[in-house]
């Protein structure tokens, strides 16, 4: 993990792309649709979810493909350590460069967009919960792609859907928490999801990682 | 003493049948070379023996256990022909990060290793600003540390100047000297005593 990081800092640009992805992106709402707080309140989980989901899919592109291209993984895959454990902590590495700096981020951009301070809470709270699923499952993708070239937009249609779920609950939690409503569902739902994807994608990355490296 | 044996493998790539039924035995002390024309199979039959591809029929046994079984796994060093490198690392952190990744069977005497194949003067540079000959050097800087009796090279003197293939030449003879076994694929001529080779 303290590689990836080290490689990173050096190599700054490979996660400051989407991070300014997401901060344009998200600082253009605001100019195209209206400058109204009561309209823009009540979007803003949705748009804020929606970025935050592109952005990470932005970055995942490069969470093996690099050590793809220069040998490493074939000596990850072949190491007497175990490749799930590898692989759990590249993907954690990936969540603090790409969902780490969202999540420190989002309260700034979501007063921008008028969210009130419990919605913002929750907003926060359901990007710590769930932006390590979003690396998580991600890293099936990354690793099923690997050996294909140009595969953002496969990888895209590979993951989206499976980040659907969290985009429903999520954006529901944050708009619902705004309305004073009832989220302990939606926050236990996105609970389970990190613990499920904390127990089996490091497994499912590991074998479909040696396929396609066959 | 330690043999690895290999009985009656094939291997095929989509519809292209690489090669099939080889056999071939090596025991503690002898080098193997894999020659043949490119696309004939040479990388496939590395990959096989590191554990990395699949083959179709056939047995890989070392010392009686079966490959990827954890004595196989502790005792073999595989280099491909990509040199296992990232650029954004310096000499010394990716030869550390690369040893401690494949084997802990190694002695942490890195800047010797380094030294050995000339680059002592390198050890904080970084990779990315290296010559291809230099990052060359550096993936095979791990034969100087590591203590794996089964050496799996794939091309080991691609981008190498003379001197460095001799050096190279010297490091898998002392190897063999002392029990160990070297299986390369090389479309070079070698320089190793007693060495057997095997076409494909």
């Amino acid at each position: 993990m303290s590689r990836d990081l080290k490689m990173a800092f050096r190599n700054p640009s490979s996660f400051l792309n989407p991070l300014m992805f997401f901060v344009i992106s998200i600082s253009l709402f605001p100019i195209a649709i209206s400058p109204e707080a009561q309209t823009l309140s009540s979007m803003a989980p949705g748009i804020i979810w929606v970025i935050t989901m592109l952005s990470v899919l932005l970055s995942l592109n490069s969470l093996f493909h690099y050590d793809y291209d220069n040998g490493v993984l074939e000596q990850m895959v072949i190491s007497h350590h175990s490749l799930p454990l590898i692989l759990l902590a590249k993907t954690l590495a990936h969540w603090t460069l790409s969902g780490l700096p969202i999540i420190i981020l989002s309260p700034f951009l979501g007063m921008a967009l008028f969210i009130n301070s419990e919605g913002i809470y929750i907003l926060v709270l359901t990007l710590i919960i769930a932006t390590p699923c979003l690396s998580l499952i991600g890293s099936i993708g990354a690793s099923l792609v690997v050996g294909i070239k140009n595969s953002g937009m496969l990888l895209s249609l590979l993951i989206l859907p499976l980040y659907i779920p969290i985009l429903i609950f999520a954006t529901s939690a944050v708009s619902q928490s705004q309305s004073n409503l009832p989220i302990d569902g939606q926050l236990y739902f996105l609970g389970f999801i990190l613990i499920l994807s904390l127990l089996i994608t490091p497994f499912l990355s590991a074998i479909s990682l040696k396929i396609s490296l066959e | 003493m330690s043999t690895l044996k290999i009985n009656n493998l094939s291997c095929q790539r989509g519809y292209n049948l690489l090669f099939e039924n080889l056999s071939f035995e090596l025991n503690s002390g002898e080098v193997l070379k894999i020659s043949g024309p490119n696309g004939s199979g040479k990388t496939s039959l590395i990959k096989i023996l590191a554990g990395l591809n699949s083959f179709e029929t056939g047995s890989i046994k070392y010392d009686d256990t079966k490959i990827n079984s954890e004595k196989y796994n502790l005792d073999f060093l595989y280099l491909g022909h990509l040199v296992a490198l990232s650029p954004e690392l310096s000499c010394l952190e990716n030869l550390k990060y690369t040893a401690h990744l494949g084997n802990n069977n190694i002695n942490h005497d890195f800047s010797d290793a380094l030294t050995q194949v000339g680059l002592e003067k390198f050890e904080n540079e970084l990779v990315g600003k290296l010559s291809a000959g230099q990052r060359k050097r550096i993936a095979l800087s791990l034969l100087f540390i590591t203590q794996s009796k089964v050496w799996l090279l794939d091309e080991p003197f691609s981008a190498l100047d003379s001197k460095a293939i001799k050096i190279i030449e010297t490091r898998i003879e002392d190897h063999c000297s002392t029990g160990g076994l070297c299986i390369l694929t090389t479309h070079q001529e070698c320089n190793i005593k007693n060495i057997k080779e095997i076409s494909l």
